[in-house]
């Protein structure tokens, strides 16, 4: 069930229409623009219809003042975070007092959104049970986030050894007339031998072929 | 060799964690047993959730910020204590161009006299209202910030009103300097080297500094969870001998070019070490040809600057009071007088016969000249701690205090 609205009274015909618009209004304050849209998908996937995205805090007031969010979504790397807080307890802007998302008691939920790197406001005096599914979306959104980003970093260095090693490999072929098999089982051997990473010693040599002159021809 | 104390600490990217960043990398720590791991932050907003979720022990704090958590000010806060403080001065306030010729209009000259400069700026803003134009806004690095309660201390004693005469906002110190060219802000106090950026760029002039509006005052301070402090004094005693050990290298002019070079390094600072030489030396560029050199302009060791002074934490909560961020109760009146812990630091230094004050607190604004002191051990010099508009602060006169200075706004 979703919450009344306060201050109004609802006449019975106009209820359903009412009820639909009294879906949450979140909205997502994120430099990363990829990380936004993951979140805004996941929103928009739990029903939630009014969201709003802002990658950038200028002149965010106003749009504060526009949009009228009931909840923001904002990510701990981003510095304007002190600005945003003062701003969401003085400013004439907001029109309602803004908190943090959880009653201090919760701190589970606290230490689950700092950890995931995310921290989420809303108008004082809306409903815990209303602000938790948003808010546990966005924990486990951004772990998925930081999940994938490390998968592509790892992806990436691992392309960037496997490029190291083929040239080193090409180097050991041409100076020392090895098959490309020799040329990476050498590598392999050397890298056990002094309990180093093959794609290190493939840089070692790369490395030591550029300082020693025109051997390579790329 | 192996450590005794594991102690995980936040920063942010200022020159004045110069102190913490140098107990780490210096060898300080591991001297006295410590593995200290440093994580650089981007707002105090997050140096305060991972206090208070525990990812942190302790942290480079803005001078007022454990206070607010203690007062119930801020939206998650665990009780935080300050054994020790980070250092004294270094902070600036810098105006557009524009705001400097009006100033100069008004009979400003580059001295960076407060009075001076503040008289002209109560002239600009009051020629700008008459003629009927929209507030100059000034910008802090956070509300609860010794920059917000210094700003407004010295625009009130030149008696501009900074609730009404001025809109004041928050924009995080790396940002200052180019929300002054784009014209979103017409003046800002924060720390160096944001301010020399301003001056060197062309877009701005610095028109006073902490230092002359209240010489030796309080900065930044290391704010410790109080649950940590109390389940590990050894470990607490051991850091405060560290950092100890640390701001005394980081005073010595010798040390100087290693300390901007290790902070220099994009974990820590991350610009370069001659931006950060104004604050070392104290010889600003003012912006348009003008330079000056400040005495004690930041102190990191000297004049008892790591002393946890009661006087300085009561003081920050005169002016809490004074704008409505707090109201004075005996309760919140107790929770300031606890959150400095100057019992602490004096246990922890005492086994080094270093220099200690005897007292907990002083009276601020009473010492007009370096007067050395009476203190455990060796020789101790203090002040001058004058505040510029000539008032003084005696902390057991707290009631006239912010009585006199309610007036002093409403007269503004």
């Amino acid at each position: 069930m979703a919450a009344p609205i306060p201050h109004c009274t609802i006449p019975p015909h106009r209820q359903n229409t009412v009820m639909v618009r009294s879906s949450l209004a979140v909205l997502v304050i994120d430099e990363n623009r990829i990380r936004a849209s993951i979140i805004e998908a996941g929103l928009r996937e739990a029903g939630h219809e009014r969201v709003t995205v802002i990658h950038d805090v200028t002149g965010i007031a106003r749009r504060i003042a526009e949009i009228e969010p009931d909840v923001i979504v904002i990510d701990l790397e981003n510095p304007n975070r002190d600005m945003l807080e003062n701003m969401f307890q003085l400013s004439r802007a907001v029109k309602r007092p803004i908190a943090m998302f959880v009653d201090r008691s919760d701190q589970a939920s606290i230490e689950a959104a700092v950890d995931a790197g995310v921290s989420a406001y809303v108008v004082d005096g809306l409903r815990q049970e209303r602000v938790k599914p948003i808010l546990d979306m966005a924990v486990s959104r951004f772990n998925a986030f930081s999940r994938m980003a490390r998968e592509l970093e790892e992806a990436r260095s691992e392309l960037k050894s496997r490029k190291v090693i083929d040239r080193a490999k090409g180097i050991l072929m041409k100076s020392r007339g090895l098959s490309e098999e020799a040329a990476y089982a050498l590598l392999r051997k050397t890298a056990m031998n002094q309990n180093r990473k093959i794609s290190d010693i493939a840089q070692s040599l790369v490395t030591a072929a550029g300082l020693l002159g025109p051997a390579e021809d790329e | 060799m192996s450590a005794t104390h594991q102690i995980t600490a936040g920063f942010m990217p200022l020159f004045d964690s110069a102190v913490l960043v140098a107990a780490g990398e210096m060898g300080f720590a591991a001297r006295e047993g410590i593995e200290l791991t440093l994580h650089r932050e981007t707002s105090w907003a997050n140096i305060r959730d991972r206090i208070a979720i525990g990812h942190f022990d302790l942290a480079h704090m803005l001078g007022p910020m454990p206070l607010a958590c203690n007062l119930g000010l801020t939206p998650l806060a665990s009780e935080t204590i300050v054994p020790f403080s980070l250092g004294l001065g270094g902070n600036c306030v810098t105006v557009s161009n524009a705001v400097w010729t009006g100033m100069a209009a008004h009979g400003a000259v580059p001295d960076l006299d407060p009075a001076r400069t503040g008289k002209a700026l109560g002239a600009l803003i009051r020629e700008r209202a008459a003629a009927g134009r929209d507030p100059l806004r000034f910008a802090v690095v956070h509300p609860h910030s010794g920059h917000n309660y210094e700003l407004r201390y010295w625009l009130a004693a030149c008696g501009i009103d900074p609730t009404q005469a001025i809109e004041i906002v928050i924009v995080p110190p790396p940002f200052m300097a180019d929300a002054l060219a784009a014209g979103r802000i017409d003046g800002y106090c924060v720390g160096e080297p944001w301010n020399s950026a301003s001056a060197a760029a062309g877009t701005g002039r610095i028109v006073t500094v902490k230092a002359l509006l209240w010489r030796n005052s309080p900065e930044k301070v290391i704010g410790v969870r109080k649950a940590w402090a109390e389940q590990n004094p050894e470990a607490l005693a051991a850091l405060l001998r560290a950092l100890h050990h640390s701001a005394r290298w980081c005073q010595d002019p010798a040390n100087h070019g290693e300390l901007a070079a290790v902070m220099a390094q994009p974990g820590f600072l991350g610009l370069p070490p001659a931006v950060q030489m104004p604050v070392l030396t104290g010889h600003l560029d003012l912006g348009g040809g003008a330079e000056k050199t400040i005495d004690d302009f930041f102190l990191p060791f000297d004049k008892a600057a790591n002393f946890p002074w009661k006087s300085h934490a009561l003081w920050f909560y005169t002016q809490m009071v004074r704008w409505g961020h707090v109201a004075h109760t005996p309760e919140n009146l107790a929770i300031a007088r606890d959150c400095y812990r100057p019992d602490l630091y004096r246990s922890a230094l005492k086994p080094l016969g270093v220099a200690l004050p005897g007292a907990n607190s002083k009276v601020e604004g009473a010492l007009k000249v370096a007067t050395p002191v009476g203190s455990a051990g060796a020789s101790l010099v203090l002040g001058p701690d004058g505040f510029f508009d000539g008032q003084i602060f005696d902390p057991d006169e707290i009631d006239a205090y912010i009585a006199g200075q309610k007036s002093a706004r409403t007269e503004a």
